[in-house]
């Protein structure tokens, strides 16, 4: 599901982010990503998650090389296959939880009718029914987290990708999004998961630790 | 994968729902611009038309003849003979004049001599109001019997000034007159309209009037006019043609339409000006849009849109945030045009090249607004988007 072959990033400007990183992810894996503040573990997410291009070396997904896709193959890609879920949310406060993540398969071509009644179910699946119309600005943190793992499976992704999705919340809500994390899982979707969370990171079945851009 | 139009629109308008006070600022701005251009072209085009349409109605065979200045400074005659002399013209179709007799007229015998309310007593022969083509509003013109007689008929706006309608009676030279008529509106010949009008014979008999026209209208056709307006001073007067005064009073309707034309373009570039400001504040509304939503551009991204997509999305904002403009604007300016008509009794006209105009730079604005904050958008790096937590 997921090849880096010596995949390198340098910033502009020097900082050499992963320095040839090999990794390889079977589809069905959750694995957690685990080391300090600083050490490329975003970095080698968005190379994952095809948001980024490695300035060197090989990065496939899902079957793709992503060095062969351009623009409109990589968003394809991202609207089809790979659901994100970000620290801070991303919610638009001006939609209810229904319409955030109806926006989940906006790009991926499913009619508005459909979207809608698709959110709806993921919204159930995260434990979130009883929240259809409410706005992010009315859930607590636990529930807005829920509202956007809901938005990265609302279309089914074969690659969920977390970046510290508990960093924000307290423990209670964190284990909730957690499990919800390691339900998908159960259900065969391949989940990469960051995580400064000692626990989180014990009880993941495989743990990929980096330290100043290399896998150790 | 495409979005369909319906989506590319909801996604637009979302984002312009998410800060509505600054959409609506923003698209005021071209409301304004679009709106004083409606108006402009549709209050001169109704203006115009009315013009037009005067101009048709009264024809432009109309000629004025008036005495001008003597070479010594004074003022000149005609000579009595002047109206007979212009009948004989080829192609004259009507000929009618009017003499001042310099006595004013008022409503009562009380009134002190100073207040004359600017009124002229004028002699008239039968055919003037044929000649002018103005209308008889009440009562009847003078005939032969009345042109004898101590009766009047008074100019639409005489009437006015002294009260007075079919019945009622005038004071004119120390006498009671009759009112037995009131004209419409004459608009080739306004000094009727200030005109106590008597008969000639009246003013000879009863106000000493000297019996020497001073101004004499006639009418040819149309194609004629310019050969008739040639020769009418050498006819009125062969001795001194040059103390003959000839104008074709229609030529001042046709300058004022096509005045507007002048105004209009004016006008229109100030309009032009206010769009251009509109433009601006959209501009500026779409970069500081741009630069709010780099997170939402970001995980749009992640979420599967191309930069296209994105491009697409701002520029469509852009687009309905002055569409939203040039919509309302256009009501306002057609509004303003059908209520300037209503004021000034016209038929509203709103020519549909300004509205297609209006349309055209109203899409224009946008387009040209939105597309340099949305290529910005369009090239933001996704993980630069959702960096800024
Ligand atoms: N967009 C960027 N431009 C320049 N340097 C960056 C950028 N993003 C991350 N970095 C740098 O790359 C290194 C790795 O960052 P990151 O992958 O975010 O680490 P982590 O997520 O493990 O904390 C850091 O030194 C960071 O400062
Ligand atoms: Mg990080």
């Amino acid at each position: 599901m997921i090849e880096l072959i010596g995949a390198e990033k340098t910033y502009p400007g020097g900082v050499r982010a992963l320095r040839g990183v090999d990794l390889r992810v079977a589809a069905g894996e959750l694995v957690a990503i685990v080391g300090p503040s600083g050490s490329g573990k975003s970095t080698m997410l968005h190379l994952i998650g095809t948001l980024d291009r490695p300035s060197a070396g090989t990065v496939r997904i899902a079957g793709h090389d992503v060095a062969g896709l351009d623009d409109a193959g990589l968003a394809e890609l991202r609207a089809r296959h790979i659901g994100f879920v970000f620290q801070s949310f991303h919610l638009s406060e001006h939609l209810s939880a229904l319409g955030n993540v109806a926006d989940g398969l906006l790009y991926a071509g499913v009619r508005r009718g459909e979207r809608t009644r698709r959110a709806a179910e993921a919204l159930r699946r995260v434990g979130l029914g009883h929240r259809l119309d409410h706005r992010p600005g009315q859930l607590s943190g636990g529930e807005k987290q829920r509202v956007a793992v809901a938005r990265a499976i609302v279309g089914e992704p074969a690659l969920l990708l977390a970046d510290e999705p508990t960093g924000n919340l307290d423990s209670a809500a964190g284990a909730e999004v957690l499990a919800i994390l390691r339900r998908l899982h159960g259900d065969g979707t391949t989940v990469a998961v960051i995580t400064h969370d000692n626990e989180v990171a014990a009880a993941a079945p495989r743990r990929i630790r980096l330290r100043d851009g290399r896998i150790v | 994968m495409r979005l369909a139009a319906s989506d590319v629109i909801l996604v637009g308008v979302e984002g312009l729902r998410s800060r509505p006070a600054r959409a609506l600022l923003s698209a005021l701005g071209v409301a304004i611009g679009i709106a004083t251009m409606v108006a402009v072209v549709g209050i001169s085009a109704s203006s115009r038309a009315d013009l037009l349409d005067q101009l048709d109605r009264l024809g432009t065979g109309l000629l004025r003849v008036a005495p001008g200045d003597t070479v010594f400074g004074g003022a000149a005659r005609l000579p009595k003979t002047a109206t007979r002399m212009v009948r004989a013209v080829e192609a004259v179709e009507s000929v009618a004049s009017t003499g001042l007799t310099g006595v004013p007229a008022y409503r009562t015998g009380h009134i002190p001599q100073a207040r004359t309310a600017g009124l002229l007593v004028q002699a008239a022969t039968a055919d003037l109001l044929g000649t002018l083509k103005t209308p008889l509003r009440r009562g009847l013109w003078l005939n032969a019997a009345t042109e004898r007689q101590r009766a009047v008929v008074l100019g639409g706006l005489a009437a006015g000034r002294l009260g007075a309608g079919p019945g009622d009676q005038v004071w004119i030279g120390g006498q009671w007159w009759t009112v037995v008529g009131v004209l419409d509106n004459s608009t080739l010949a306004p000094e009727i309209d200030r005109s106590v009008l008597i008969g000639f014979p009246a003013a000879e008999r009863y106000l000493a009037f000297d019996g020497h026209p001073t101004t004499i209208y006639t009418r040819a056709a149309d194609e004629h006019v310019v050969g008739v307006r040639d020769v009418l001073a050498r006819t009125v007067s062969p001795e001194h043609p040059e103390e003959v005064k000839v104008s074709r009073p229609s030529d001042a309707l046709a300058a004022r339409a096509a005045a507007t034309d002048a105004f209009t373009g004016v006008l229109l570039g100030v309009g032009a000006v206010a769009l251009l400001v509109g433009g601006v504040g959209v501009a500026n509304t779409m970069v500081i849009s741009v630069l709010e939503r780099r997170r939402e551009i970001g995980l749009r991204r992640a979420l599967g849109a191309t930069r296209g997509q994105v491009r697409t999305q701002f520029l469509t904002e852009s687009l309905l945030l002055s569409c939203l403009g040039g919509a309302a604007g256009a009501g306002c300016g057609a509004a303003v045009t059908l209520g300037f008509a209503v004021w000034r009794d016209l038929h509203a006209v709103i020519p549909l090249w300004a509205l297609g105009g209006g349309l055209a730079a109203t899409l224009l604005v946008g387009a040209v607004a939105g597309i340099f904050p949305a290529m910005r958008a369009a090239r933001l790096p996704p993980t630069l988007a959702l960096a800024t937590a």
